[in-house]
């Protein structure tokens, strides 16, 4: 299975990667990790005109810690967040996540904002970023502008995204003082896409969570205190609420039932105990 | 004759100095550092091309025409292969079953799968030849499908070769014994659906072949990594239509893994042959994965009723079995193998005097099955051992009394079953016993019991099963019946061969026409020669890649049916006893002593107790090649040996039907106890015990090397492998993230238990032991499942969506919405779209844009071109994207049934390079707040690559698509034009998110 | 900023196990087959061409990552180790490549090139992993011969090794 034929450019900074944007329209594609878009080329389900190489474009590789947020540039790979020493303390629901993603080998080479940008329903990294209500900023030739992860995502596969513009970096929240994360996963083997994924995050009585896998983006719900005795209505709701399909991997059914069971481990894995 | 020698195997090394030890591999150091010789790894003559194949999207179509000049007209694609070449130059596979259905190497006017090849791109390289591929127009006319296996079977199902008129192209019915009065007599009945689904072995390293036409004389010369059997050498070259000896086949040194699956690169290797015909060239094809997944082979996918008689103690008198073997589309040989492979010994591991078969063969709208490890066991003990399990639950025995009332008893070795299998040795009980020592499986009990106690899902599962090795090459003959048999001639026996040289410095090599993918035979090869000139194993060279034209071989030739312990080692072992007993006699000369006296050891020749008299082994082994005079009178240079080596227990079936199917058998014991997790569903094997007995173990790592990978497959069989269809016939498992093997994180380690009761039949007295767990893994896994669930009925895999529906899901509605959106998977990849747009529009303005051609090319989302055909029909050229996959299609469009201005139904079908889609719906307009809304309700089914490949992705796509046409044409109707004349995806989506929600 | 048009052949320029080497590709040459066609190293294999299998796992610049989803040009002037590039003082064999034939750790050996490039590159990272650690590691490689335990032991036994040549 070999590729089209294809233009390749490589960009040697972020401002020429979206001046080649602006300038080749939207057959153009951004060339990042590649682990996602080197197999849909490879098996001609895209054909686009030419690949703009940022994999290796210096100022947008960067992992830094500003403003109360971990920041990853769109040349930043998972693994080099993944192994980043401190990252239990800074983001700790990302620590959780990432062991996750697929495997050892394509986390190495695999972007964090390659993923984000790709939006699939039942990445993690899009459903953490969403859990912890990040930030995607968007560059173009001309400017910049931020969104929130819930605009961000639009739905299966689709972002705010326009053609013209570059996932340039992501802002994960740093962990704040008494806050508590869970994050758990159903796949069918190890490393696999999530049937469906679970990410809380709990602070004093607030409780968010997000669910992957189930929407056609993930989805965030929040709640300011859970009792015992509305947990199970409240889950049940959401589990409606997200629109769950049938398809050859799990029917509707199952993904609320694992929305029910998953959502309620983590939920109880944040709550904050009560004196 | 019987040598029975029961021990560990520490024991049994004693005997001998290489043979029972787990030496290191010979063949390790080089694949260990890169130099392995894979088929794509070896050099090919200059000039060679490249080839693609194009396949069918379709399950079931007329191939109307193929236009293949824009192809040709591409720099680099050199010719184009198609139907008509392979009329002229080809004949159709022969095949087992007589029926009036053909198979060519390409689709004539019928394509009756998906991936079905239809046309072969040959270009300078694999990049060009797939961009040429994507240029040939092939015009299909799509028919109905017969996909699953009750649908094919039923009187009013498509029919895929005509001339039949039926999809079932035999069915046999054998009786031995008397079953009905077994059966009427019977205490007990027992019985069973159970269902075996298609999977393979998917090695890593897909087909490779190379091949070249000579000439018109000389015929064709094709390299691949087919495996055999070499009874398909004769399919190949009848199908070329040139003698035997001019279709001249080698093999590579390595292959990476076969499994039985390298048997279906039979057909390719012809289709390749005719594309170097044609291309005046020699051509080079490579399989890559996703044509592996779709097309190579599979399984057969196999439905059995199986029913016992048992008497109250739990013994089984008789067993009645009807079975349906799904072959897919094309009977391909060595079908109907999956069938009679196991036939000799349907009864198992088990004294049944009584049995009763119904065998059907079932075409259907899939790919076509083959050799696949285990061939035909898995599917047997999937039902025989779930039984074993049911016999034991409805009868209230305990399973393992059970196992020990029926097992064949010790004495009663060689033992005839029922059916014509002359089981050679074994000791059941003791390997049964020895399973629960080891296993430690009173553990397991006690964990069963606190798990239940605390509400845990915790079960065991036990299987046994004989698992037969060296086929007889006349048992698929089984399936014409005896007066057919007769007038064709008798068919049995399974040859192996072997031959060992010395050359002019006395150094020693081994040739055998195995093929090996990765057991090790070469290793094994210089161990048994090591043996019988005691030598080093280092010694001997072995060479494996054989050459139809120069090497020994018979029509058993291969690997397959794990005969390479007993028959090749077997054969090895013979000619090299042969040449020594001649190296002896002419050794005795010069020590002047008789022939008896003669040892061989260490790498000298002696007299026996006098180690001072003794030669050098490779100088007088050589000394033939120097001075052949000086060898005794009449006596032939011993140089060379070749043994031709067929167990004669491989006899004819008979006219009763019964047949000894194999030459050994091993034993397989196994116990599983699993923890399911009520949440997920998610299977976890505790503790998985293996007992084996396979008479003599050759190289005992080896031998657990086999036993691991067989274990891991079967894991994979049990719990996530199986090739999906739509029930439009699209093949929805082609990657590896479609189709779910097993990783390090989902395979645990078995506790491997051995036992040898040796062969009487083998010279070794070793029996195969390769595809043991292939068979016996699923049955234990599910048994082990089905007790933690307390559930009868079990479908492999289990994944964990099926385990849930076992488990049962509670799901309790909403207490706002009554239900979730309606979504029922069909077809390929079934998509629902429906919604509603408000439009500042009239329904009149509505309706006109949906008759206006100018004005839908406009509104059907990636139109570049709409060309009108007919009243209301137009042909379109769309390019359809969601994510980043997008993909140019051509379509008509239809619009239908219509209510001017309140209703109408648009259909489309269109046809791209990653696959097929076709839509309905309809389309309701109606007054709204001064403007118009539209409803629309969508159906839509997406096929062919798309559909094979990461479909998930897929899922809700075609509503964003679809929602984008109905947006568009809003906009198109209220006259807003769109800010670009081409507006792009993503502001098409925006706009229709913002305005329908 | 180098810009290499369609169906044009370029020049790649790398460093492949230590030697200076080049080859000619086109944009879309993947680096699998410019490794195994164009530059002769034939160890590294291909088995999917979608990243799942692992058999084409090299190393560029030290990291462990599929060749198959990684475009030729892309390895300009960088470093890149395959297969051919380990060898060791037994039989030409490393201690990873010596412990993998102790152990039986492979039978056709067609995947096993891949895995011996992530374990190089695992290892440096993590000396002392447990098995669970190092099962999770491998289940980036499918293998359908040996059922994994037999190289799980192979890679814990050569960390352990080397931990204790480290130390001594």
């Amino acid at each position: 299975m070999k590729p089209y034929a294809f233009d390749y450019l490589a960009a040697g900074s972020a401002q020429e990667a979206v001046a080649l944007l602006a300038q080749l329209g939207g057959d153009a594609r951004i060339l990042a990790g590649g682990q996602s878009l080197m197999a849909v080329l490879n098996m001609r389900l895209a054909q686009p005109s030419a690949l703009v190489d940022i994999s290796a474009t210096a100022d947008l590789n960067y992992v830094r810690v500003e403003s109360g947020h971990l920041i990853v540039g769109a040349a930043a790979t998972q693994a080099s967040v993944e192994w980043r020493a401190g990252l239990a303390g800074e983001v700790p629901l990302l620590a959780l996540a990432i062991p996750s993603i697929s495997h050892f080998q394509i986390r190495n080479r695999g972007t964090v904002c390659g993923s984000v940008a790709h939006a699939d329903p039942s990445a993690e990294l899009p459903l953490v970023l969403t859990a912890l209500d990040g930030e995607v900023v968007l560059r173009n030739k001309k400017s910049r502008r931020s969104l929130k992860a819930r605009e961000f995502f639009r739905g299966m596969l689709t972002t705010a995204r326009q053609p013209d513009e570059l996932v340039e970096e992501v802002r994960f929240p740093l962990a704040r003082p008494g806050q508590r994360v869970a994050f758990l996963e159903f796949a069918a083997r190890h490393g696999d896409f999530a049937i469906a994924s679970a990410a809380a995050v709990g602070h004093g009585r607030l409780i968010r969570l997000a669910v992957g896998g189930v929407a056609d983006r993930p989805i965030v719900r929040e709640w300011e205190g859970l009792d015992e005795s509305v947990i199970d209505d409240a889950l049940n709701e959401f589990a409606w609420d997200l629109q769950a399909q049938d398809d050859h991997h799990a029917s509707a059914r199952f993904r609320r039932h694992l929305v029910r069971r998953l959502g309620k481990k983590a939920i109880k894995a944040v709550q904050a105990k009560e004196a | 004759m019987s040598q029975e020698v029961v021990g560990h195997i520490e024991d049994a090394s004693t005997a001998r100095a290489h043979v029972g030890r787990s030496i290191p591999r010979i063949e390790d150091a080089t694949l260990l550092t890169g130099r392995g010789r894979y088929g794509d790894d070896v050099g090919v003559k200059p000039g060679t091309l490249y080839a693609a194949v194009i396949r069918s999207p379709h399950a079931h179509a007329h191939v109307r025409g193929i236009n293949a000049q824009t192809a040709l007209a591409l720099p680099g694609v050199r010719a184009v292969l198609t139907g008509e070449d392979i009329r002229a130059w080809s004949r159709p596979f022969v095949v087992g079953v007589k029926q009036p259905m053909e198979q060519w190497a390409l689709a004539m006017d019928r394509v009756r799968y998906v991936g079905e090849p239809v046309a072969v791109v040959v270009a300078e390289s694999r990049y060009i030849a797939e961009d040429g591929a994507d240029l040939v127009a092939v015009d299909y006319e799509p028919l109905p499908v017969a996909v699953e296996i009750e649908q094919a079977l039923s009187e009013d199902a498509p029919v895929l070769h005509d001339k039949i008129g039926s999809n079932i192209v035999s069915e046999r019915r054998f009786s031995y014994g008397d079953p009905d009065k077994a059966f009427a007599e019977a205490a007990h009945r027992v019985e069973l659906v159970a269902k075996y689904p298609r999977n393979s072995c998917t090695p890593i390293e897909g087909a490779v072949v190379i091949a070249e036409y000579i000439s018109p004389e000389d015929g064709y010369e094709v390299s691949s990594n087919f495996m055999g059997p070499f009874s398909l050498h004769t399919v190949m070259a009848l199908a070329l239509n040139v003698p035997g000896t001019r279709l001249r086949h080698r093999g590579f040194r390595d292959s990476g893994g076969s499994f039985g699956v390298k048997q279906a690169v039979f057909p390719y290797a012809v289709l390749m042959c005719l594309a170097s015909r044609k291309a005046g060239a020699p051509v080079k094809w490579v399989e890559d994965r996703l044509e592996h997944l779709t097309a190579a082979t599979t399984a057969t996918g196999r439905l059995t009723r199986l029913e016992a008689a048992v008497d109250a103690e739990g013994r089984i008198t008789a067993l009645n079995y009807d079975q349906v073997d799904d072959c897919g589309a094309y009977l391909r040989a060595p079908e109907p193998a999956s069938f009679y492979r196991m036939h000799g010994v349907m009864t198992g591991a088990y004294a049944i005097p009584n049995l009763k078969i119904r065998n059907r063969i079932l075409l259907t709208n899939k790919m076509p099955t083959g050799l696949v490890r285990g061939f035909g066991g898995p599917q047997v003990y999937f039902a025989l051992e779930r039984l074993m399990q049911r016999i034991s639950i409805e009868l209230d025995i305990d399973p393992l009394l059970v196992y020990r009332r029926n097992f064949i008893q010790p004495d009663a070795f060689p033992y005839r079953a029922a059916a014509g299998g002359l089981i050679d040795s074994g000791n059941y009980e003791r390997l049964l016993d020895k399973a629960i020592s080891v296993g430690r499986l009173d553990e397991l009990y006690a964990r069963r019991e606190t798990a239940r106690a605390e509400g845990r899902l915790y079960g065991i599962g036990f299987s046994a099963i004989v698992e037969p090795s060296i086929s007889n090459m006349g048992y698929v003959s089984v399936v014409s019946l005896p007066e057919k048999r007769a007038k064709s001639g008798p068919k049995n026996g399974g040859i192996a061969t072997a031959t060992i040289s010395i050359d002019p410095l006395g150094g020693v090599t081994v040739v055998v026409a195995s093929s090996p993918a990765g057991q090790g035979h070469r290793t094994v090869c210089a161990q048994v020669a090591a043996d019988v000139f005691g030598l080093d194993p280092k010694e001997i060279v072995v060479n494996v890649d054989f050459d139809t034209q120069k090497d020994a071989w018979s029509v058993a030739a291969g690997n397959y049916s794990s005969r390479f312990a007993g028959a090749v080692a077997g054969a090895v072992h013979l000619a090299a006893q042969r040449l020594k007993e001649k190296l002896a006699s002419a050794a005795a000369v010069h020590l002047a002593c008789a022939p008896e006296e003669v040892l061989f050891r260490e790498g000298r020749i002696q007299v026996a107790g006098d180690a001072s008299r003794s030669l050098p082994f490779a100088r007088t082994a050589a000394s033939a090649h120097w001075a052949p005079a000086l060898l005794p009178k009449g006596m032939e240079p011993p140089l060379r040996e070749t043994v031709y080596w067929t167990p004669e227990q491989l006899s004819a079936p008979d006219e009763k039907d019964r047949v000894n199917t194999s030459a050994a058998y091993s034993f397989a014991f196994d116990i599983c106890a699993v923890e399911v997790d009520s949440d997920t569903g998610k299977v976890t094997i505790d503790r998985y015990i293996t007992g084996h007995d396979a008479g003599r173990l050759l190289n005992p790592a080896l031998a657990e090397g086999q036993i691991r990978g067989a274990f891991a497959q079967g894991v994979g069989a049990a719990l996530m492998e199986e090739f999906q269809y739509g029930s439009d016939g699209s093949f929805l498992s082609g990657t590896f993230a479609d189709y779910l093997l097993p990783t390090s994180c989902e395979v645990p380690d078995p506790i491997i238990v051995h036992q040898e009761t040796l062969s009487p039949f083998t010279p070794l007295g070793a029996k195969g032991l390769g595809e043991g767990n292939n068979m016996s893994t699923p049955p234990c896994i599910a048994n082990a499942v089905a007790d933690a669930l307390s559930v009868k009925e079990v479908m492999l895999p289990l994944t964990p969506s099926r385990v849930m529906d076992l488990i049962g899901i509670d799901d309790p509605p909403s207490v706002r919405a009554p239900t979730d959106a309606p979504s029922p998977v069909k077809g390929g990849r079934a998509l629902t779209a429906s919604g509603e747009v408000r439009l500042a529009a009239s329904q009149e303005a509505v309706f006109a844009v949906l008759l206006d051609p100018s004005a839908l090319a406009k509104v059907i989302p990636g139109c570049n071109e709409l060309q009108s055909t007919g009243e209301n029909q137009y042909k379109a050229d769309v390019t359809v994207g969601i994510g980043m996959i997008k993909a140019r299609y051509a379509a008509e469009v239809t619009l239908s049934e219509l209510d001017p201005p309140n209703s109408l139904r648009l259909s489309g079908a269109g046809l791209s390079s990653v696959g097929s889609a076709k839509g309905s719906g309809i389309v309701k307009l109606e007054p709204h707040a001064g403007g118009t809304l539209l409803k629309y309700d969508y159906e839509a089914e997406v096929s062919g690559k798309v559909a094979a490949v990461g479909g998930r992705m897929l899922e809700g796509a075609a509503r964003i698509v679809l929602g984008q046409l109905f947006e568009q044409l809003g906009r198109q109707a209220s006259g807003e034009s769109p800010s670009s004349a081409r507006p792009s995806l993503w502001m098409r989506l925006l706009r229709f998110l913002r305005r329908a929600k | 900023m180098s810009q290499l048009k369609k169906g044009q052949t370029h020049k790649v320029t790398l460093t492949l196990n230590g030697s200076v080497r080049s080859g000619d590709c086109e944009a879309r040459t993947l680096l699998s087959d410019f490794l195994r066609h164009e530059l002769g190293v034939t160890g590294t294999h291909v088995g999917c061409e979608h990243g799942v299998c692992g058999a084409c796992t090299v190393q560029i610049d030290g990291v462990a990552q599929r060749s198959c989803l990684t475009l030729a040009v892309q390895v300009e002037g960088r470093r890149v180790d395959t297969v051919e590039g380990l060898s060791g003082p037994e039989d030409g064999l490393s201690g990873l490549q010596a412990a993998f034939r102790r152990n039986h750790a492979l039978q056709c050996g067609f995947c096993t090139a891949g895995i011996l490039m992530s374990c190089e590159d695992y290892l440096r990272r993590k000396p002392d992993p447990s098995a669970a650690e190092v099962r999770e590691m491998l289940s980036g490689h499918l293998c359908r011969c040996t059922g994994y335990t037999n190289i799980v032991k192979a890679v814990l036994e050569t960390a352990a090794e080397r931990r204790a040549a480290v130390s001594s």
